[in-house]
């Protein structure tokens, strides 16, 4: 009975098949915060996968396209798309979403960062000023991102302020239980070491208590050179770390190399939504990573 | 700590050595290994406290950022905030030679050296300026490129760009030299325009709100040898879109109409791959154009081209480019490899062979590209 009324009930409702609001999330993390914050008033768009290096990306007609349509876009920022969202921006014509405008917010802008520097020398390879950009890793980011992404699809959409409002504490309720939960299971990582490929994983590491020890990369963003890896070797030859850490489009090659010569096991971590066949939301990627990561520190 | 255990081990050794002095010697030797292992020992274990130490304090520095209030009323806006324009400069020059009949020759050229400003005006409006600084005849020249203002404001997907332009005619027209996969532009580039075709006027470009991508636009230019008129028109359509993760696509029409001279109509396409689209690893571009020219004596033009970069750093291409004329079809055939130590350096390494003349020439160039300030994105 209590179902037929629903149905009745839904019958009565207008259609609301199309979402009220396109979002151009420059990265899967933004796009898969975008669904649970808007639910089904919002129909995100990634422009990058979890496969893909973010710094560098073609600005493709198909990203123009969607670029143009879009009522926010939502990026990580702190420079971290310098290399193909101004090219998009530009080529799209689409006035609501630019910088400045409401239709545009960085999401690293609403946290505080780490690593900005004002000491801005290319010989030191491919750094942020305005500090390191990966910071979706860190889930008390995420809180604070989604609180600031409810608080903009209001004010582009008032009608739904409601329902924003509404979506938001329902996944914070949510998303605080998971941080626990995942506090809880990686209490034993607390004061392991680490060694990344790139600075990605500056933001999880300082949410655990991991410390990082070294980077492959000898310069950021440039390939880890045979020097530095071999340096490396020498540096780890007892295996005075614990483990080895990629994302899933830097190359295993270096990472696989240390390993070998080291015994420090290396893994992939889902940088984002989609890395691993696990994460296929907000709540799953953490859930993949404290897993890896406690996998890997097991077979330490 | 660490002094405290030194000092510890110290007064052990200063108890205990007393105490044995009446025992023989290897009992003295046992006693000292075993104090020396106590000692590393205590040496180990604070060095592993004190770096756990460090990681909490890092982990309590870390977690005051985390528990601070949410959305800060205004988000920061990154880029090109500032009131300086964003500041450009590249540097190109080539090491070249070439041989053939009556030919022989080399050179170092230190090519044009870029300029390069942008920034926004107001909410409006942007600007843009490129200017080329050349050393040509024994004398420095200064040569504005480009200087354009754009607008960003305009409604429904509309857009206005108006000054000195680089045409929005074919493919590679639009592409400053340090985008260029080669060291020289196609010869149908040379024989149409001498170079590339950059006019004073206005532009407008539409984009339809489509998936696919759909843009069409439409020029009203100076052109050469008249600065008194309009003389000069171009009208143009892209269309672009994704196939699979890695595959991307433009493909495009352009017509351009100058007084006094016979229309040329233009088509290219172009085809990007890399796998799951990540380009910084190892990725693959084809490119070709075709001109139409309907004056007697240079009926068209045409090349295509191939850049395959293996794996980071490294990018081999080949390129053929010709013309039809009425007597003959003058065509070349280049190879190049070129290394990049990051997205702002390249040296490069081209061969060609020139079959426009009478006889064959052969062609070699080292060329350099290195930029440094601010570097805009580059389009697809």
């Amino acid at each position: 009975m209590k179902r037929l009324i629903t149905a009745l009930l839904l019958c009565t409702l207008p259609f609301a098949v199309h979402a009220e609001l396109r979002v151009f999330a420059c990265e899967p993390e933004w796009a898969a915060l975008a669904d649970e914050i808007g639910g089904d008033l919002v129909e995100s768009f990634s422009a990058t996968t979890a496969l893909q290096d973010p710094h560098y990306i073609q600005a493709r007609p198909s990203l123009i396209a969607k670029l143009r349509r879009a009522d926010l876009v939502i990026c990580s920022g702190a420079q971290l798309e310098i290399g193909w969202l101004s090219a998009l921006l530009q080529k799209a014509n689409n006035r609501n979403v630019l910088p400045g405008t409401d239709g545009y917010m960085e999401a690293s802008s609403f946290v505080l960062r780490v690593d900005a520097t004002t000491e801005v020398d290319r010989s030191k390879g491919d750094i942020h000023p305005q500090g390191n950009p990966h910071i979706q890793v860190d889930p008390h980011n995420m809180t604070v991102v989604a609180r600031a992404l409810s608080a903009r699809l209001s004010k582009i959409n008032p009608e739904n302020t409601e329902s924003y409002s509404a979506n938001l504490e329902q996944f914070l309720d949510r998303w605080e239980v998971s941080i626990a939960r995942w506090e809880a299971a990686a209490q034993g990582l607390q004061g392991k070491r680490a060694i990344t490929h790139h600075k990605s994983w500056v933001y999880l590491l300082g949410w655990l208590g991991i410390e990082e020890v070294a980077n492959l990369e000898a310069v950021p963003g440039l390939p880890p050179t045979a020097a530095h890896l071999s340096q490396l070797t020498k540096q780890f030859a007892s295996g005075e770390a614990d483990v080895i850490i990629r994302a899933p489009y830097q190359h295993a090659k270096s990472s696989a190399w240390l390993s070998e010569r080291t015994g420090i096991p290396a893994i992939v971590l889902p940088l984002t939504v989609g890395g691993t066949d696990g994460a296929t939301d907000l709540f799953t990627l953490f859930d993949d990573i404290i897993m890896r990561l406690k996998g890997a520190m097991d077979d330490a | 700590m660490r002094i405290v255990s030194l000092f510890g081990a110290l007064m052990a050794l200063t108890l205990i050595t007393p105490a044995v002095s009446a025992a023989d010697n290897t009992d003295i030797e046992l006693l000292r290994t075993a104090i020396e292992d106590l000692r590393a020992d205590y040496d180990a274990r604070i060095a592993e406290l004190e770096r756990r130490l460090e990681v909490a304090e890092q982990n309590a520095a870390q977690a005051s950022y985390a528990a601070q209030s949410p959305a800060p009323a205004q988000a920061q806006s990154s880029g090109q905030a500032a009131f300086n324009p964003a500041i450009g400069v590249v540097f190109q020059g080539t090491l070249w030679g070439s041989d053939g009949p009556g030919t022989d020759s080399e050179g170092f050229a230190v090519g044009e050296t870029e300029l390069i400003m942008n920034a926004n005006v107001d909410d409006k409006f942007a600007a843009y300026l490129t200017a080329a600084l050349a050393f040509e005849d024994g004398e420095s020249e200064l040569e504005i490129e480009e200087a354009w203002v754009e607008t960003t404001a305009l409604p429904a997907g509309f857009g206005a760009r108006f000054g000195r332009v680089a045409s929005a005619f074919g493919y590679l027209n639009a592409k400053h030299s340090h985008q260029w996969d080669f060291a020289d532009l196609p010869l149908p580039y040379q024989a149409f325009f001498d170079g590339r075709y950059v006019d004073n006027g206005v532009r407008l470009t539409w984009l339809a709100p489509t998936d696919v991508y759909m843009e069409l636009g439409g020029e009203i230019l100076q052109g050469e040898g008249d600065p008194s008129g309009l003389a000069a028109s171009t009208l143009f359509a892209n269309v672009g879109g994704d196939v699979g993760s890695g595959g991307s696509w433009l493909a495009g029409g352009s017509y351009l109409e100058r007084d006094n001279m016979a229309s040329l109509t233009g088509a290219h396409f172009v085809w990007k791959w890399s796998r799951d689209g990540n380009w910084k690893d190892r990725n693959f571009v084809f490119q070709t154009e075709y001109f139409d020219y309907g004056e007697a004596g240079v009926d068209g033009g045409w090349y295509a081209q191939a850049v395959y970069q293996p794996f980071e750093r490294w990018r081999f291409g080949a390129r053929a480019d010709g013309l039809q004329t009425d007597a003959d079809d003058p065509r070349r055939y280049s190879v190049m490899f070129d290394w990049s130590n990051s997205e702002f350096s390249r040296l490069r390494m081209q061969f060609t062979q020139d079959r426009t003349g009478a006889e064959d020439r052969n062609e070699w160039g080292l060329q350099y590209i290195h930029s440094i300030g601010a570097h805009g994105a580059h389009e697809f």
